[in-house]
């Protein structure tokens, strides 16, 4: 079907989006590479020399790095584990017959389009604040203390914030998924008396699988890059320090360029690691 | 297909569903029965539910005090922006991918994917020195380009995977019934692209609009859009709930209603087409 011709002009039409992206990607890269290795305080003097390595070094040294992947890893590992699970649970209940699936979906659906500011401050305070939040209330209808959510469960609320966020779209992706599995092959199983768990764990699960690391995969990404969530909570307090919030802080807080870019090589690595495992599974799907 | 379920069965579904449904919509729906309170109802405890004298005062007060319409004709400015920049950019690159595919395009389209993974903070002070250079901080346009790069990805991956579904005999075919490039252009492919460039734009504008990285980092005053202008109620003054309800309320309204007409695309476009 491609002639030279066409094929000249598809190379044209791919040009503009290929240069935009690697300029997108080099350029600042390249920048943030190179004040790794200097002595950069914009605010305290600019540029103060070459430094070598000892930005990488410092930063991992620095009593907040561990802490700050401690905190990465607890906070996209909890929320993964609650949307996922909860994701299989609520796809297989929204595939059950009923009414009003369609006002349903749309109810489960909407959390996922709230802007991330609102959703950080509108569970901060109308429902966490330990004053005149709701939560508070209830909990004292049932005369029990209530809970200083942000500070003394930070991570477990930071947790719940995102999670009520990204749940959304975790029982979106597996609820399509579930809708092409094919019925048949269910009631078979159904009528040869296999139990609920076994043709949840036989049938619905391995039906499932691909759509689930799906959703790992995008949701990894998106979670390892939460920002506005902590911004408007926490403010990386209370050791809900993400490795994101921390090179935001030394990068503009602080304005320790070097220190920051270091930390930001660090984190292209680390998303580095995570993309090219998960490259792998998008890339079979796309020979499908 | 038909599977028999007895009535007892389909209520119960009914029921739980519904309970669970409303629970997780329950903070949105909290927030906006807030917004037509006054201060004191919105954090009287026990809660007042909907019998309360409704109120447009906190509209108003918002309004007024910060001027909201500003920050969200910034948030439609730079959302459909970027929306129809990466649109003029996107269309020809998937289009190109998806009918004269080459043995690289594979190697392509995962490598924009790639890009999308580039943590945002990692090149945060690059994209902050070269915006100073180049004047672009807190202006429209500079956040207008960030926010049309990041989501370039997916836009080219989603329109790509529609662009595939286009079958080539059609076009085919119409070359056999004489129809020139243009013709073949206007008559047979854009009526059939038009679906999946719909979905696309939707998609893009909600993400844009919802964007929270860069919007809060590279805005002050005057490009600032509505993430930001929530965000400056993050330090609490006195009596704010019902403001602030008010203020979220106006935010997320436009997009969770085009969000409703574009669940189902959503799917396709943050999966990259990988679930169908």
């Amino acid at each position: 079907m491609s002639t030279k011709a066409s094929r000249s002009a598809a190379r044209l039409m791919l040009a503009p989006a290929v240069i935009l992206l690697l300029g997108w990607m080099l350029v600042p890269l390249t920048l943030t590479l190179i004040f790794s290795f200097q002595r950069y305080l914009p605010l305290r003097g600019g540029f103060q020399g070459w430094v070598g390595f000892e930005n990488y070094v410092r930063f991992v040294t620095s009593s907040a790095f561990w802490p700050s992947v401690q905190a990465t890893v607890i906070i996209v590992g909890g929320v993964l584990l609650i949307t996922v699970t909860l994701g299989i649970l609520l796809a297989i209940l929204l595939d059950q017959p009923m009414w009003g699936q369609g006002m349903v979906r749309i109810l489960v659906i909407a959390p996922f389009f709230v802007m991330p500011t609102v959703s950080g401050l509108v569970w901060k305070n109308m429902f966490m604040d330990p004053n005149n939040g709701l939560l508070s209330h209830l909990w004292r209808s049932f005369g029990a203390d209530p809970i200083i959510w942000l500070s003394d469960a930070s991570m477990l609320s930071i947790i719940l914030i995102v999670s009520w966020q990204w749940l959304p779209f975790a029982t979106l992706i597996l609820l399509t998924a579930i809708q092409s599995l094919d019925s048949e092959q269910l009631e078979a199983a159904e009528m040869d008396g296999a139990p609920v768990l076994s043709r949840f764990w036989h049938i619905i699960l391995p039906h499932l699988s691909r759509a689930i690391t799906i959703v790992i995969l995008i949701q990894t990404i998106f979670l390892l890059a939460i920002f506005a969530e902590i911004f408007v909570t926490t403010q990386g307090s209370f050791g809900t320090r993400t490795l994101t919030y921390l090179i935001f802080q030394r990068v503009l807080e602080s304005q320790n360029v070097g220190l920051g870019s270091a930390g930001g090589i660090y984190a292209v690595i680390l998303a580095n690691i995570f993309a090219l495992f998960l490259m792998r599974i998008v890339g079979k799907n796309l020979d499908r | 297909m038909a599977r028999s379920v007895t009535i007892q069965r389909k209520s119960l579904n009914t029921l739980i569903a519904w309970i669970i449904g409303l629970l997780l919509f329950f903070p949105i729906l909290w927030t906006i029965l807030t917004s037509f309170k006054t201060e004191a109802q919105a954090i009287a405890d026990p809660p007042v539910w909907f019998f309360f004298d409704w109120t447009l005062e906190n509209y108003r007060v918002v309004q007024e005090r910060s001027n909201y319409s500003r920050f969200l004709w910034n948030s439609i400015i730079i959302a459909g922006g970027s929306t129809i920049l990466g649109m003029i950019i996107a269309i020809p690159a998937a289009w190109s991918m998806a009918f004269v595919p080459s043995n690289r395009t594979k190697d392509i389209l995962l490598w924009m994917l790639s890009t999308k993974m580039l943590p945002a903070v990692g090149v945060l002070y690059p994209i902050y020195l070269i915006f100073i250079q180049l004047g672009l901080l807190d202006t429209r346009i500079g956040l207008t380009i960030v926010l049309m790069l990041i989501n370039l990805p997916i836009m080219v991956w989603m329109l790509y995977t529609y662009f595939k579904e286009i079958p080539g005999e059609i076009l085919e075919a119409a070359r056999m019934d004489g129809a020139g490039l243009k013709e073949e252009i206007l008559y047979v492919l854009t009526p059939m692209a038009i679906p999946g460039i719909a979905s696309t734009v939707l998609l893009n504008i909600i993400l844009a609009w919802n964007e929270a990285f860069w919007t809060l980092n590279l805005t002050a005053a005057r490009a600032a859009p509505l993430t930001a202008f929530i965000a400056s109620y993050s330090s609490p003054e006195g009596l704010f709930y019902a403001k602030l309800s008010a203020a979220s309320t106006m935010a997320i309204a436009p997009i969770l209603i085009l969000g409703w007409f574009s669940q189902k695309q959503l799917v396709r476009g943050l999966t990259f087409g990988a679930v169908k």
